[in-house]
């Protein structure tokens, strides 16, 4: 039962990887009704800028979590002003496209200069070492990830459901002609869109800095099971690819436990039926 | 415009047939496949470093100053062993390769050696571990150089459980090689006067490793096996650290670690570690100058691993065989019996030779990573424990399995 526990929780420090990145990818659907493959590819970049800036520059930690979602935004933000514009209105197959090729050119670029094993990025100071909660023993570091990226899910889903500016975001997506009518200057706001799901992507890839190696292949072993992860939760649902993040992580978990060899294909497993019961997925609205 | 294209189809027929009389009238003509990993988890130990160090297997052997035309190609396996298998035939069929070298990852090494011997082509096997390639899958065309799973159970797993370490878990990863490296080690250990207290199969290239380290802790087994490589050990151990592993008394012993490993990991995280590895780049003068040069080369200026090595020993051992047959490349099996005539001598892996299962064999040592404070710059990694002479390394000819015995 004790080991039940600790997976539990384990599961859940994943399923917070899961929430950050699937949210990204919903809040960038949802706006701009692009399939975000290169995703990954940023969360990567996120991890390698927290590397650069504590090895150039010795930027510690703290300033990484500000700085590289900032960086790699504004690195996303000039891929939708110089490419993804151009894809408003046509099928989501290009944007699919495009955004898989951007994906292995950035990777590849990186695989090439630094191979495949990956950079060392250690965990900072104030959050080493761990806590005995009984029946495991907790790093403080993963407790760090679960309730921090659960903040910033949360946040994220309030700035675009409960605010004005989220309102005009939506309106956008809904109505571009009408809402420009009011003098909104719909194009900016969709950069930016991009570039904060772009930046919860780099945030998500300076989290895990410290728990995995900075390495160029990061994005791409997660990717797919995040795409699982957000079909299952319905394309474009903010709150719906948070829960689902967090809930398949735990099912993963579980599954490490009492079938190890199956647990990189649960998730996809899951995904197979959902879409034979519900094609929307669990809180997607009918297209 | 037809006359131009009669013209240009005349031009490619002569062509055509000047290549091939070409290649009829001289049998000095020689292709070699580099397959392994080029872009996943293996890449480092393996991959482009791999090819490189067979093309300077061919610079040094001074063939192509005497006539000879060797050409090599590199193939991406993915890790997946029906990729493995279709490259090795195209290689065979339309390429007309004669020699593969390298692939790392047992599942795709086993397809594919028996694509080899269907062939008649040769395989100089470096980068993967499972011992079955020279026991119960032996072929009369496949090579093994530089370590197997035997290798390492023997090397690591019987010094650290006569050192005290006499319960171990195992954190598997769940392919050919893997198994091996759990049965191998398992075998070891209880020689030893050890036991098994359990194990987890994690999936090949798995990220969070943390709930297979949270049974591993709850078994309280004082060794923590990793039968893994590359990304997945670098993962293992560095998660290990941080959920309190090492520091709770368990010791971890990573099975197979290379040196890019090791300077993934960075030695904080590294230190302490005991591992088994046939060559290291600061042993002597030439292993020294053959690393100089391999690092001046290699695009992210890696130190070479001992898959590397091996590519390049296994395929200066190769060319030494075509000079004494004097030519006619295309008979694998003839090659690799004339290899196993001759003894091995390389600056890399010094004097040894190779058993008629085509097991190479020469000294393994055990290494332990230094601490930061013993490191005198980048690279400077390891510190030799003790040397396990080439007898004691690999099995022993009498209790291989290999069929090619039974004669």
């Amino acid at each position: 039962m004790q080991a039940l526990y600790a997976q539990l929780l384990v599961g859940l420090i994943n399923g917070s990887f899961y929430a950050l990145l699937s949210l990204g990818l919903a809040v960038i659907f949802g706006m701009l009704n692009i399939i975000n493959f290169a995703h990954g590819a940023l969360y990567m970049m996120g991890a390698f800028v927290a590397y650069f800036l504590l090895n150039l520059f010795g930027i510690n930690y703290w300033w990484a979590l500000l700085i590289s979602p900032l960086v790699v935004g504004i690195f996303g933000m000039i891929l939708e002003r110089t490419m993804l514009k151009w894809l408003t209105g046509l099928d989501h197959l290009y944007g699919l496209l495009l955004t898989f090729g951007l994906a292995l050119i950035i990777q590849g670029v990186f695989q090439n200069y630094f191979g495949s094993s990956g950079l060392p990025y250690s965990i900072p100071d104030q959050l080493r070492g761990g806590m005995n909660l009984g029946f495991m023993f907790l790093p403080i570091y993963r407790g760090w990830v679960v309730v921090f990226s659960l903040v910033v899910c949360l946040a994220t889903w309030f700035l675009i459901e409960r605010t004005r500016l989220g309102a005009y975001l939506r309106a956008a997506t809904e109505n571009p002609t009408l809402v420009r009518a009011f003098g909104i200057n719909v194009p900016r706001m969709i950069t930016l869109t991009y570039g904060l799901g772009v930046g919860l992507a780099a945030l998500a890839g300076v989290l895990s800095a410290p728990i995995n190696q900075v390495r160029p292949l990061m994005g791409a072993d997660l990717i797919i099971v995040v795409f699982a992860v957000v079909v299952i939760g319905g394309m474009g649902s903010i709150m719906g690819s948070i829960i689902t993040g967090f809930a398949l992580g735990v099912i993963e978990g579980l599954t490490k436990y009492f079938y190890p060899e199956a647990s990189n294909t649960v998730v996809f497993v899951l995904m197979v039926l959902v879409l034979l019961v519900k094609p929307t997925g669990l809180t997607g609205r009918a297209a | 415009m037809k006359t131009k294209s009669i013209a240009s189809l005349l031009l490619t027929t002569a062509l055509t047939l000047a290549a091939a009389s070409l290649a009829h009238a001289d049998d000095k003509v020689v292709k070699i496949g580099a397959l392994s990993d080029q872009s996943g988890l293996y890449a480092d130990l393996g991959g482009p470093g791999s090819t490189l160090a067979a093309q300077m297997a061919v610079e040094d052997s001074g063939l192509t100053g005497k006539g000879w035309k060797i050409d090599i190609i590199a193939g991406d396996h993915q890790n997946k062993p029906d990729i493995g298998v279709n490259i090795a035939r195209q290689w065979f069929d339309v390429d007309k390769v004669d020699v593969i070298v390298d692939v790392p990852n047992s599942g795709v090494a086993l397809a594919v050696s028996n694509i080899v011997k269907e062939k008649n082509g040769i395989l100089l096997n470096s980068g993967a571990g499972t011992s079955d390639l020279t026991n119960s899958q032996c072929t009369p065309n496949t090579i093994h150089w530089t370590y197997d799973t035997y290798t390492l159970a023997h090397g690591t797993g019987s010094a650290l459980t006569k050192n005290g370490g006499d319960s171990w878990f195992f954190l598997t990863a769940d392919y050919a090689f893997g198994a091996a490296l759990e049965r191998d080690t398992t075998a070891a250990v209880q020689a030893a006067g050890g036991k098994v207290l359990g194990g987890v199969k994690a999936p090949l290239s798995t990220a969070d490793f943390s709930s297979f380290l949270l049974q591993a802790q709850a078994s309280k087994a004082k060794i923590i096996g990793l039968a893994n490589a590359g990304a997945d050990t670098t993962n293992s151990i560095k998660q290990a650290a941080e959920f309190g592993i090492t520091s709770g008394g368990q010791k971890l012993a990573a099975l197979l670690l290379f040196i890019t490993d090791v300077h993934s990991l960075g030695l904080n995280t590294a230190q302490g570690l005991n591992f088994t590895e046939t060559f290291y780049w600061d042993m002597n003068d030439g292993t020294r100058a053959f690393a100089k040069r391999f690092q001046e080369r290699m695009k992210n200026h890696n130190m070479p691993t001992m898959v590397h090595a091996g590519v390049y020993a296994s395929l200066s051992h190769y060319f030494k065989a075509l000079e004494a047959l004097g030519g006619n490349p295309h008979d694998g099996a003839k090659i690799v019996a004339k290899m196993k005539e001759i003894p091995t001598d390389d600056a890399l892996f010094g004097k040894g030779s190779i058993q008629p299962n085509g097991r190479t064999i020469h000294p393994a040592y055990l290494f332990e990573v230094k601490k930061p404070s013993e490191s005198k710059g980048p690279w400077d990694y390891y510190k030799l424990v003790s040397t396990i002479p080439a007898d004691e390394a690999f099995t022993p000819l009498d209790k291989s399995t290999c069929p090619l015995l039974k004669k």
